[in-house]
């Protein structure tokens, strides 16, 4: 059994067709998301009408600057580990060399690498945000009250490629094929559930918040962070 | 799951309806309302919240709770929308009632949550799902729902029909007269440059506002009418029982009230649901943009009277004024700036509250729940503490609070902690500190002259 699993032809299936596969599935389930949303948006008659460019844009970057907004102030440490988390998760993974070696090898395509030691970083920071967002659901009664079994999943669907491809480069807890098996599966099954958890997150906020920022804009005549 | 403590309250509006609805009845309204009537928006928002549980600190009910859970505005939806889709709308009569509960008395829509959601969620319009679906079940406060009757029988809030009306607009004029030389009220003046919307309670027992009103609307010299007809008042309770077809109905005969008189634009009475309604609420379902005719709240007209020179303050309040932001047109409509000036150009010591503008706190009595009569008055008072402590701070004896809702309950729960403050709508504020020109003072014998 661990021989086939660490098998070559098991590793050229993870990396190849099961690559497509899992990109295909990410983007066009998550095309399919916006773009229904945005077909269903038209029945709701006061969503249109209201958007403005310029609200919009107000509210974004309002939202995307630590600080920004009222509640991020409120809520110091929150904004702090959410920043970290959401720019960890996104910037590791691109410029992480051994990805961009497997692009290199497969499409011929490079850009630039983080340094190993900065990935490290960056890697632990998002693991560790991962703690600090399960210790929270568990310990603030606030957060706990809305907390159901899926909250603590989509954690775990988030922390585990980047748990497992921690341990696989520093070869830590299992041996180093088995633990990169893992890792680039997880990988992919995370990147597939995007489209089909709350994880959409991801699109949506451009969505609604545009509409929000454009209510408060053009219609309420006030800021919306 | 945590326990949740509520006081038990007996209200006929809950209690006695229940009885009547079946399972299917439940389902039925429930998958009608979620997916007929409401479409992107509440797809959006529930696929995309991730119970962070930021939205908290905006809630008042939250924070005067003593930072209960159960008051988070994420708690809210958890227990009452979420609910409903999980289960499919299949629920007892009892789940009804604890919906209604939450989605009434718990939540004013204030939409300061919207504000504070990272992802911009309107909350609010989930709550206002949630008040429609028992208001299609006709599980609501007892008192909210006479008021809904009100509106269909007598197109006004508090049965005050059109024969009340005119009579009292009569007695108002002669009693102005006393302070007002020849003061009129003109009613059905066709071609006017405004016409007032008044709040039905100021044809019931609040006449002394109306009365303010049209004592501001002569020394302004103002072209102004109001009509004799139905659709004088400019209250919309329909629209906080979630019986969006009463509330149309509300809202087209205020528009057509503007159009048979010819005016520039309508003024509502210092109020904030009936300019939500006639903005927001009621233009939106009945297909409009913006309002069809131009609306103005009081707080911008007395702004644009002062600033015009057409009302002189002679006499500043003396002693520490503070004001009070009312949502529906402060958070929703930004009128929070013209009222610091209204404020600060009538009195010598103005105090400024935290947070304030959009980000004040709800007085805890909006979107209706002033007329829960009183089953419900404790829901203001303990939900209203962080309103009251926050408008404490300021060390103000007086509070502008330009809402019927905001003002009255302010007034109340100033009386339940025994506070050392009065509450003034700014109408009251000009009267008591305008000039009121020579010509208009009325003769030394005290008696008015007939025109």
């Amino acid at each position: 059994m661990y021989d086939f699993v660490t098998s070559i032809e098991v590793y050229n299936f993870l990396i190849g067709p099961m690559v497509w596969v899992a990109f295909i599935v990410f983007i066009v389930g998550s095309a399919y998301r916006v773009i229904s949303l945005i077909i269903l948006a038209k029945r709701d008659r006061v969503v249109y009408p209201y958007l403005s460019l310029k609200y919009a844009f107000r509210s974004f970057i309002h939202w995307l600057i630590p600080f920004g907004s009222r509640n991020m102030r409120l809520h110091p440490w929150m904004t702090f580990f959410a920043f970290i988390f959401h720019i960890g998760i996104i910037v590791t993974p691109v410029f992480l060399y051994p990805h961009i070696v497997i692009w290199h090898k497969a499409w011929g395509i490079q850009w630039w690498a983080l340094p190993e030691k900065i990935a490290d970083i960056m890697t632990i920071t998002v693991i560790m945000c991962c703690v600090f967002f399960v210790f929270r659901r568990i310990f603030a009664s606030e957060v706990r009250f809305v907390t159901s079994a899926s909250d603590y999943l989509i954690i775990a669907v988030v922390a585990a490629p980047f748990l497992t491809g921690f341990l696989a480069f520093h070869q830590l807890l299992a041996p180093y094929r088995l633990m990169l098996m893992i890792h680039i599966l997880l990988g992919e099954l995370m990147l597939m559930a995007i489209p089909f958890t709350r994880l959409s997150h991801m699109f949506s906020f451009w969505l609604t918040r545009a509409h929000t920022g454009s209510e408060f804009g053009v219609f309420r005549h006030s800021r919306d962070y | 799951m945590m326990k949740i403590h509520r006081r038990t309250v007996d209200d006929a509006g809950f209690d006695e309806t229940v009885k009547k609805l079946t399972p299917e009845k439940i389902a039925k309204t429930i998958t009608y309302v979620l997916e007929e009537e409401s479409a992107a928006r509440l797809k959006a928002y529930i696929e995309t919240c991730i119970h962070c549980g930021l939205c908290n600190e905006a809630c008042h009910f939250y924070i005067s709770y003593d930072r209960d859970p159960s008051y988070s505005p994420v708690a809210k939806v958890r227990q009452t929308i979420w609910d409903m889709i999980m289960k499919k709308g299949r629920v007892d009569a009892e789940t009804v009632k604890k919906y209604a509960r939450i989605g009434f008395t718990e939540c004013n829509i204030c939409r300061r949550c919207s504000m504070y959601c990272p992802f911009g969620i309107d909350i609010g319009y989930m709550m206002t799902l949630v008040r429609r679906i028992c208001g299609l079940l006709k599980v609501a406060p007892l008192y909210l729902q006479d008021q809904g009757y009100s509106h269909m029988y007598t197109y006004s809030q508090s049965w005050v029909a059109q024969d009340d009306w005119v009579d009292t607009v009569q007695f108002v004029e002669e009693e102005l007269r006393m302070d007002i030389k020849n003061a009129r009220i003109p009613l059905d003046k066709e071609g006017a440059e405004i016409m007032y919307s008044p709040h039905s309670l100021e044809a019931k027992f609040k006449t002394n506002l109306l009365s303010n009103i049209a004592k501001i609307m002569n020394v302004a010299g103002v072209d102004w009418t109001m009509p004799s007809f139905d659709g004088w008042d400019s209250t919309n309770q329909s629209m906080h029982l979630g019986d969006n077809e009463t509330m149309g109905m509300v809202e087209r005969m205020h528009f057509n009230a503007g159009f048979r008189l010819k005016v520039k634009k309508i003024v509502t009475s210092e109020c904030g649901h009936s300019f939500r309604a006639a903005v927001y609420d009621g233009s939106r379902s009945l297909g409009w943009k913006e309002a069809p005719i131009t609306y103005i709240q009081p707080t911008q007209l007395f702004y644009e009277f002062i600033r015009e020179g057409r009302i002189r303050i002679a006499n500043k309040l003396k002693g520490p004024v503070t004001v009070q932001d009312p949502c529906s047109i402060v958070r929703n409509r930004g009128l929070g700036r013209m009222l610091r000036s209204v404020v600060k150009a009538a009195c010598e010591d103005f105090r400024e509250v935290t947070p304030r503008l959009e980000h004040n706190l709800c007085c805890t009595a909006g979107s209706g729940v002033i007329n829960y009569g009183p089953p419900w008055k404790f829901l203001r008072m303990e939900g209203g503490r962080a309103k009251i402590e926050q408008l404490q701070a300021t060390g103000a004896k007086i509070v502008i609070a330009p809402c019927h809702s905001c003002h009255k309950t302010i007034e109340e729960m100033i009386a339940h902690y025994k506070l050392d403050m009065h509450v003034m709508f700014i109408s009251e504020l000009l009267v008591q500190t305008m000039e009121i020109p020579d010509q208009m003072q009325v003769t030394k014998s005290g008696k008015a002259e007939s025109s």
